[in-house]
């Protein structure tokens, strides 16, 4: 019984301040709402045994991430001013994620369950795998590295377009 | 004797022993304050604070030496602390503002349960470490809630709403995310060598690894390589972690957050009496917490001597059947080397003097982050060759 | 002079990674951590004063414990913050002393004014004001802050000096003016 109040309790944390990041008008408090929000999604994680990604977590998101991001906004010194007009392709766009949210919800709450690929296997190869490091690495090196090649390219690619973006070339007027 | 202890529920336990460690804990680290007083003293050839005494206890003979230490004063410091007008300026963001100080505690004191400070010896005579909670994430643990830490600062930092504050808050950002990196980096080698191809677990049971008491264990094995402490083995990685602690609890030479001379106490500057102090209290709990790491990796935990292990002087004085001697034993040894260390903290920081913030993000970057994924490599390829 | 270029030898490794001067300075400040301190633990302990310290004016007696000052007042008037102030007095015709000019009835230096310059001793033709060897004053008051005539001799006690020059008057004077 406990473990469903804590839950009730970390999801409604997770989600209200989540709604809080969108919703605050104050850069510095949006980002600190974040924190609260993967404090919460780390809280979920511990709830599923998942200790190794609740630490991870807190670790890299909590810790880090979201460091840099009042970073950020410190530095650019923003403060949350009039809201521009939406465009209409932003209109459409949201229209069509919440549209894909609530079909999404619908279906989930209509079947009660996930679909999970073995059932009856879940129970016993699931839940180690987030808890224990060992478990955690092969899983992360035989079953899923293509993902995980693929997001660390991603993550070059993006690092790249950083560098490329922030870096003042020397001699760029001759060029031009 | 202690078997009432063991009948009362397992919950109310676990919390009189938090309570009992941070009740350690936090004087330890408000008397630091007062050792770091003393130790600015005598090295700069003065005498330090040694004047204080409540009038009623001046009878006591002996009590002079404690007088000429400046303990009373240090309690006549956190009276003061206590009783003095808490103000909060008017142009603060008051949430965030008392909010900082509250949060600065928080990784402070929460860290401690995945560190390990002591073992005795079970009947069974086996070497069972004592620690609130033995989680096979220990150091990762350790390292997510102090990563927390930075926020205190930042929200400090940016809730007093005014110049030096706020300039400390995103020193402080920039300075602890720059150094996690490679602080991480540098202890990768320690637990690839405990999880490597010298681990001695029985085939299958084995699941991987980041305990910190694990990390000792192995520095407490016989023969030549067992008992070697990992400061022998990996003097490389030590000294990252070490360079990266000194970053990370923002002490002297890169103290560029608080720096008194440039950004006049920073994230400190709107702050008075309890809540300030609490950050002080806070910063000498991370050194705490910081160096107990340091000798656990690297420095063999509670083993007194490189090569004789806690067990073997147990066993050679003849107390290792009474698992309380030992314990108060390696307790005892562990706290010794944890106060060393902070006095080596204390010790370099009346010699050097600050690196310019540039200076901090130039090492950070350039060189030690460079250096830890070397030194990660070079292992890696060491460890997998044996 | 001759402009000497000096040449900047490049830094060693040994000096671009820091750490020799780190062992250095550590080496440093452990020395200095065993050394006895180097201060006074100061009202148990007192500097030595040095000979010539001007501290607080003060008023002396001579050997025979008669009071110097003759109420000339010259250091009333040059003192430049105003802080002495002198009332002049007769000597009682009864007094051994009665063949000295005068004596101040009143003399008072403020030393929340006094300004330590030392021009009262010496304008004063009889030696009578010195600046001794008193460096601290204090006081919940401003008026513990002026100190009397008492408190001047107090302060000042005798100065062991081999003038005399009232006696060596006096006795002119039964002589006759003559040696």
């Amino acid at each position: 019984m406990s473990p469903d109040i804590l839950f009730y309790f970390f999801a409604a944390l997770t989600a209200g301040s989540a709604l809080a990041v969108v919703l605050n008008k104050n850069t510095i408090a949006s980002a600190l709402c974040l924190l609260v929000s993967l404090v919460g999604v780390a809280a979920i994680f511990v709830l599923l045994d998942a200790f190794l990604l609740a630490a991870l977590m807190v670790f890299v998101y909590a810790g880090a991430v979201v460091a840099l991001f009042l970073f950020i906004v410190m530095l650019l010194d923003t403060y949350g001013g009039d809201r521009k007009p939406f465009k209409k392709a932003t209109i459409v766009s949201s229209g069509f994620a919440l549209a894909l949210l609530v079909l999404g919800l619908v279906t989930f709450a209509d079947r009660g369950a996930l679909e999970t690929p073995a059932a009856e296997a879940s129970a016993t190869a699931v839940v180690p795998v987030g808890a224990s490091l060992r478990a955690y690495g092969e899983q992360l090196f035989t079953t899923y590295l293509l993902p995980v090649q693929i997001v660390g390219f991603l993550l070059l690619i993006a690092m790249l377009g950083v560098i490329v973006l922030s870096k003042k070339f020397e001699g760029l007027e001759d060029v031009k | 004797m202690f078997d009432f202890y063991f009948e009362i529920p397992h919950w109310i336990r676990l919390v009189v022993q938090g309570l009992a460690v941070m009740l350690v804990m936090f004087p330890i680290a408000a008397a630091c304050s007062m050792a770091e007083r003393k130790i600015a003293a005598w090295i700069q050839d003065r005498p330090g604070p040694n004047r204080t005494i409540a009038p009623i206890l001046a009878w006591v003979p002996g009590i002079g030496f404690l007088q000429r230490l400046g303990l009373f004063q240090l309690a006549a410091d956190g009276g003061k602390f206590a009783f003095k007008e808490d103000a909060v300026p008017g142009h603060v963001n008051k949430l965030y503002f008392i909010a900082a100080p509250i949060i600065a505690m928080i990784p402070a004191l929460t860290t401690v349960v995945a560190v390990p400070f002591g073992a005795y010896i079970d009947s069974a005579g086996k070497l069972v470490p004592i620690v609130l909670a033995n989680v096979d994430l220990g150091i990762l643990v350790v390292f997510a809630v102090s990563s927390l830490g930075v926020y205190a600062v930042i929200l400090a930092g940016w809730a007093s709403n005014s110049k030096f504050p706020f300039l400390g808050g995103i020193r402080a950002s920039a300075q602890l995310i720059s150094y996690e990196l490679s602080m991480t980096l540098s202890v990768l080698p320690v637990f690839l060598w405990t999880n490597g191809p010298l681990a001695t677990d029985a085939p299958g049971s084995f699941t991987g690894s980041l305990s910190l008491a694990r990390v000792v264990e192995f520095q407490s094995q016989a023969g030549f390589w067992g008992g070697a402490w990992f400061i022998f083995l990996m003097p490389l990685s030590a000294f990252i972690f070490l360079v990266a602690l000194f970053a990370e609890t923002n002490r002297q030479p890169f103290d560029t957050v608080e720096s008194e001379a440039d950004l006049v106490n920073s994230f400190g500057s709107e702050y008075g009496a309890f809540k300030w102090s609490l950050f002080y209290v806070a910063e000498y709990a991370h050194m705490l917490i910081g160096s107990a790491i340091f000798m656990l990796l690297f420095f063999g935990g509670w083993n007194p001597l490189p090569w004789i292990t806690l067990s073997d002087v147990a066993h050679f004085l003849g107390f290792a059947h009474l698992p309380i001697v030992t314990g108060i034993v390696g307790i005892g040894i562990f706290v010794g080397k944890v106060l060393a260390m902070i006095f080596f903290f204390m010790w370099v920081r009346w010699t050097l003097p600050r690196f310019r913030y540039d200076q901090v993000m130039a090492i950070g970057w350039k060189k030690l982050l460079p250096l830890a994924i070397a030194n990660l490599v070079a292992y890696t390829i060491g460890i997998a060759l044996l | 002079m001759a402009v000497i270029q000096v040449e900047r030898k490049p830094l060693t490794f040994a000096e671009r990674t820091y750490i020799p001067q780190i062992v250095g300075g550590l080496r440093t400040t452990l020395k200095h951590l065993f050394r006895k301190p180097l201060t006074l633990e100061y009202p148990e302990q007192r500097p030595v004063i040095p000979v010539g310290y001007r501290g607080v004016p003060t008023l002396v007696k001579d050997p025979n414990g008669r009071e110097k000052c003759v109420s000339c007042q010259l250091c009333e008037f040059v003192c430049p913050p105003k802080a002495i102030r002198i009332t002049p007095g007769e000597i009682p015709a009864d007094s051994t002393n009665a063949h000295v000019e005068k004596a101040p009835q009143a003399f008072d230096i403020d030393m929340l004014r006094c300004i330590y310059c030392g021009l009262c001793q010496e304008v004063c033709p009889e030696e009578a004001i010195w600046l001794q060897n008193q460096f601290s004053m204090s006081g919940y008051t401003r008026a513990e802050m002026v100190n009397n005539k008492a408190k001047l001799y107090e302060l000042g006690g005798t100065l062991p000096d081999s003038h005399f020059k009232w006696d060596k008057k006096k006795s002119a004077e039964e002589h006759g003016n003559a040696h």
